[in-house]
């Protein structure tokens, strides 16, 4: 990189490059909202079994991480992304 | 027994004819036996690119509907013994033709020639399924704009779900001056993002343009788009190419005064 990059935006190259990612993880997974809905739903289902979850601060969407492991040759995936914050944890008998 | 390709891109006008017709013209050069079936029926445009517009007697749609034999329907090129053109319909749509025939066909003519390459046309519906039906392989045909590359990236997919064995990539239109200022993403770039294999980077050529004017793909000759070509013609027959350095070399008085 040159010393002048420094003070100069990012090229439009990057920036094309850039979107093209994200809106690709999102063709890619081509997860309907409904879909999502309903994924977020069974999560809410499954944990609430176990803690109190406040359901407004809930948020799931899929984004894009660097693969790990063999074969993935520093590739990102989509990976399901959750913030599930916890009340309370409910004591079971 | 031949090999069918199908060349395609989701997105239209990023070259995927001028590709067919090149591409064509390239294996003729090699001294292969190739037929170019252009797929595209209702807006055919192959015809013109390879300047045989005026010598189609029978096109495609007569040769699935049994009105000739397939013989018939073959047009020689004008300046190659061993090249070959499938004209499309031009007053009929997608849905004259189905899959299965299109299989049936180009089973047919992999008796007889070495290549048989289908120019798709863009979209993802009946056309798209015609071409594909048939083919080995096929060659994706992306330019490096936002756009192109989305496209491409669905028609990627679309050729792995029809179990598509040998998916390739060609990068068309790049602009190497504007890859090197940041203005435009790079074929490796391109690569990257839609993780397929690169066969061939072509670079934006004004001759080109002066090639489909005269009816006559530049394949072989000395200009840079020319070269491109017929290196991708060699990889497809299996030879390992280096790839071309694209720099526009620039004269004396423009590396002194230009950036």
């Amino acid at each position: 990189m040159k010393f002048s990059d420094f003070f100069r935006k990012k090229s439009s190259g990057d920036v094309a490059k850039d979107r093209l990612k994200m809106v690709l993880v999102a063709d890619r997974s081509a997860c309907s909202p409904e879909i999502m809905e309903r994924i977020k739903n069974d999560i809410i289902d499954v944990l609430s079994k176990y803690v109190e979850i406040d359901r407004e601060g809930l948020d799931i969407k899929i984004t894009q991480m660097d693969g790990e492991g063999e074969g993935s040759d520093g590739r990102t995936v989509p990976a399901l992304y959750a913030n599930i914050p916890i009340r309370n944890i409910l004591e079971r008998n | 027994m031949g090999e069918v390709i199908v060349i395609t891109s989701g997105k239209g006008g990023v070259g995927k004819t001028t590709t067919t017709a090149n591409i064509g013209t390239g294996l003729a050069k090699l001294g292969k036996k190739v037929v170019l079936v252009d797929t595209d029926i209702g807006l055919r445009n192959l015809d013109v690119v390879l300047g045989l517009e005026n010598r189609i007697v029978y096109n495609l749609v007569d040769v699935i509907e049994g009105n000739c034999k397939t013989k018939q329907a073959l047009i020689k090129d004008k300046r190659y013994d061993t090249l070959y053109l499938l004209p499309a319909a031009q007053t009929r749509d997608k849905t004259s033709v189905n899959p299965d025939q299109m299989k049936q066909l180009a089973d047919e003519l992999r008796e007889d020639f070495d290549y048989i390459i289908m120019d798709c046309p863009a979209g993802i519906e009946q056309g798209f399924k015609n071409a594909i039906a048939g083919a080995d392989r096929a060659l994706v045909v992306t330019t490096p704009e936002v756009s192109a590359v989305r496209d491409a990236d669905r028609i990627i997919g679309l050729l792995e779900a029809n179990e598509m064995k040998d998916t390739k990539l060609i990068v068309n239109r790049l602009r190497q001056d504007m890859v090197k200022r940041g203005d435009m993403m790079s074929a490796e770039d391109v690569v990257e993002i839609l993780a397929v294999g690169l066969i061939g980077v072509v670079p934006d050529d004004e001759n080109i343009v002066v090639a489909t004017n005269n009816g006559e793909p530049l394949a072989g000759d000395a200009s840079l788009a020319g070269q491109a070509y017929m290196n991708i013609c060699r990889r497809v027959c299996g030879e390992d190419v280096p790839f071309l350095d694209l720099d526009v070399k620039k004269g004396f008085f423009a590396r002194l005064f230009g950036k």
